[in-house]
């Protein structure tokens, strides 16, 4: 259990944060300056809240009205930075040996041989950081932080300085770490798809306060998230299950109570949880299906709800069979043309290829 | 070839100019932490205090010592019972070489702590490691060119020291007479010329060696932390 009630003043900039949670990954989305980076901050003990209590697993690091300050090396929390932030002086091994050393024999739950086998270690210990490409030295970074047995991790944008399959390969780690080592994981992000893919619990922030908070697929699909956190692009969540391979076109059927989605080839086995991000700009919206069409996803659903009518384009929000969320962004031409209005029934159009494949994961 | 007693001469410089920095080098380290990492009331005034002797008279710091330090001053007294001299031995030349090389050595030591990532230092902390622990083992190590520009700064700065020595310790052949100080004694000597030269040319080659070998030092660390 993370519970973290903070204020903290920087300067002319206040953030104010609460949430608690029991989910595996929380993550903390937001713009860059929404106040994300002060809250992890105070919660390694980097930044010393005003006010407030922080708590993890029962274990108070900091409470203001108590009088408890706990100094960053006595929190056990581990701290993943954007970049990586390793010891240039030092070689990978003595790297991830630093926290391991200052680590009590009995508090100490990984092994140095695990940690090195999970993150793939093995051919960078006697390297130094400076010779390491930008996805190695976040792998050590994430090592040497795990190697102090922390009781949390919290990852601040890991992903930020990489390219794309650097970051798709840190993704791919960050759930195995969370699968394997049960160690709670609170991650810092302002990409929608880095979200979408790992949190199970959301804090969205915006001018230091939390205007969201709950489950991924909830928040990400309520229609004023666009206002909220601003810069991503609108759209929905849907969670599903791994159906089936068609290995001879290379696509990947994901069920869901309201239906069916193709998507080109996910790495998952059949059965398996996953989540897609489907944008809102990616979604046409028909009043008859399609009989002779290229689109492969044709869900029938509701009307839920017709956005802002000024201006050329208008959000409009679905609810599926299941009761799943869709967002289809239209003109205001084609909303009038089709008469949207709330109860109207529709088949939401979806092209496999426009489902942001970077956004499905492992859920 | 150097004659014995030029050799002598030599060997009191470096044991003067060696000792000088060995000794002042942990205060100068603390110092210029403290002036790189810490904000407090008067830091300004402490700045200033630090680099008084850059500025000073080297005439009026060795005064200062001989009011403060010499037999009858209070810290002389003070010192005495404990078998602390400083009063015209060598370890009152090594005193004068440190106060005058101090700032030199606060300064680069200081841009070398500045030039390190406070943020690494968080990191360390957040893994476990207290202030201290911290300091000896990510601030220190990368701020190592810094230190070894200081103290070669500061050791040339101890070999070339003369207006404080020759004011607080006098000019004792064996005793207190370093290398400036002889050379200083050959020009007052008709005829001795010659030996003030081959004093000077010594004295240059020693600062020489003394770059070069703070150069071939921070290069060696400096390739290592990169590679």
């Amino acid at each position: 259990m993370l519970e973290a009630d903070v204020e903290i003043e920087r300067g002319s900039f206040r953030v104010e944060a609460r949430f608690a949670s029991n989910a595996p990954i929380v993550a903390l989305f937001g713009r860059s300056g929404a106040g994300k980076s002060s809250v992890i901050e105070a919660i390694a003990g980097l930044l010393r809240p005003r006010a407030g209590r922080i708590a993890v697993g029962g274990r108070v690091l900091f409470d203001a009205a108590a009088g408890i300050d706990l100094p960053p090396e006595e929190r056990r929390v581990g701290y993943v930075f954007q970049d990586d932030l390793l010891f240039p002086h030092m070689t990978v091994r003595a790297n991830l040996a630093y926290g391991e050393r200052l680590t009590p024999a009995p508090e100490r739950f990984v092994e140095a041989r695990r940690i090195v086998a999970l993150l793939g270690l093995e051919r960078l210990l006697e390297r130094r950081p400076a010779t390491l490409s930008g996805g190695e030295k976040q792998r050590v970074a994430i090592g040497r932080a795990l190697m102090a047995s922390p009781r949390v991790l919290l990852m601040d944008e890991p992903l930020a300085s990489l390219d794309a399959p650097r970051k798709a390969e840190i993704l791919q780690y960050v759930e195995l770490l969370r699968d394997e080592l049960r160690l709670p994981i609170v991650y810092v992000s302002h990409a929608i798809e880095e979200v979408t893919r790992l949190a199970d619990h959301l804090v969205v922030m915006a001018e230091g306060r939390v205007v969201a908070e709950g489950a991924v697929a909830d928040v990400l699909s309520r229609a004023d998230m666009v206002e909220l956190a601003g810069r991503f692009e609108a759209g929905a969540v849907i969670e599903a299950r791994v159906a089936g391979h068609d290995e001879a076109y290379g696509l990947t059927r994901l069920a869901f109570p309201g239906g069916e989605l193709v998507v080109a080839n996910v790495d998952a086995l059949v059965g398996e949880p996953v989540r897609a991000r489907i944008r809102a700009r990616d979604v046409a919206l028909a009043l008859e299906a399609p009989s002779k069409a290229s689109f492969q996803n044709v869900l029938e659903g509701v009307v839920h709800s017709v956005g802002h009518e000024f201006g050329a384009i208008v959000d409009v929000t679905l609810t599926l069979a299941g009761g799943e969320r869709l967002v289809a962004r239209l003109t205001r031409a084609s909303v009038a043309r089709l008469a949207l209005a709330p109860g109207v029934r529709v088949f939401a159009l979806v092209k496999a290829i426009a489902i942001d494949r970077r956004s499905v994961g492992f859920a | 070839m150097p004659t014995r007693d030029e050799l002598e001469i030599v060997a009191l410089s470096l044991k003067v100019a060696f000792w000088g920095v060995a000794a002042s080098l942990p205060l100068a380290i603390g110092t210029a932490y403290v002036l790189a990492r810490k904000r407090f009331p008067g830091k300004t005034l402490f700045d200033a205090v630090v680099h008084l002797p850059l500025v000073l008279p080297p005439v009026v710091v060795g005064f200062l010592l001989l009011v403060l330090f010499g037999r009858q001053g209070p810290m002389g007294r003070l010192l005495e019972p404990f078998g602390i001299v400083f009063a015209f031995r060598w370890t009152g030349a090594a005193l004068a070489a440190a106060i005058m090389g101090f700032p030199l050595m606060v300064r680069a030591i200081r841009l070398g702590i500045e030039a390190v990532d406070t943020r690494l230092e968080s990191a360390a902390r957040t893994l476990g490691a207290r202030r201290g622990r911290v300091f000896f083992t990510v601030t220190l190590p990368l701020a190592w060119p810094g230190l070894a520009t200081g103290a070669v700064l500061a050791f040339a700065r101890s070999l070339g020291e003369f207006g404080a020595t020759i004011t607080f310790v006098s000019n004792i052949p064996g005793e207190t007479q370093t290398l400036p100080l002889a050379i200083y004694t050959f020009t007052q000597v008709p005829g001795a010329g010659l030996a003030a030269m081959r004093l000077s040319i010594l004295s240059v080659l020693l600062s020489l060696a003394a770059l070069a070998a703070s150069e071939a030092f921070t290069r060696r660390r400096g390739v290592r932390s990169d590679a």
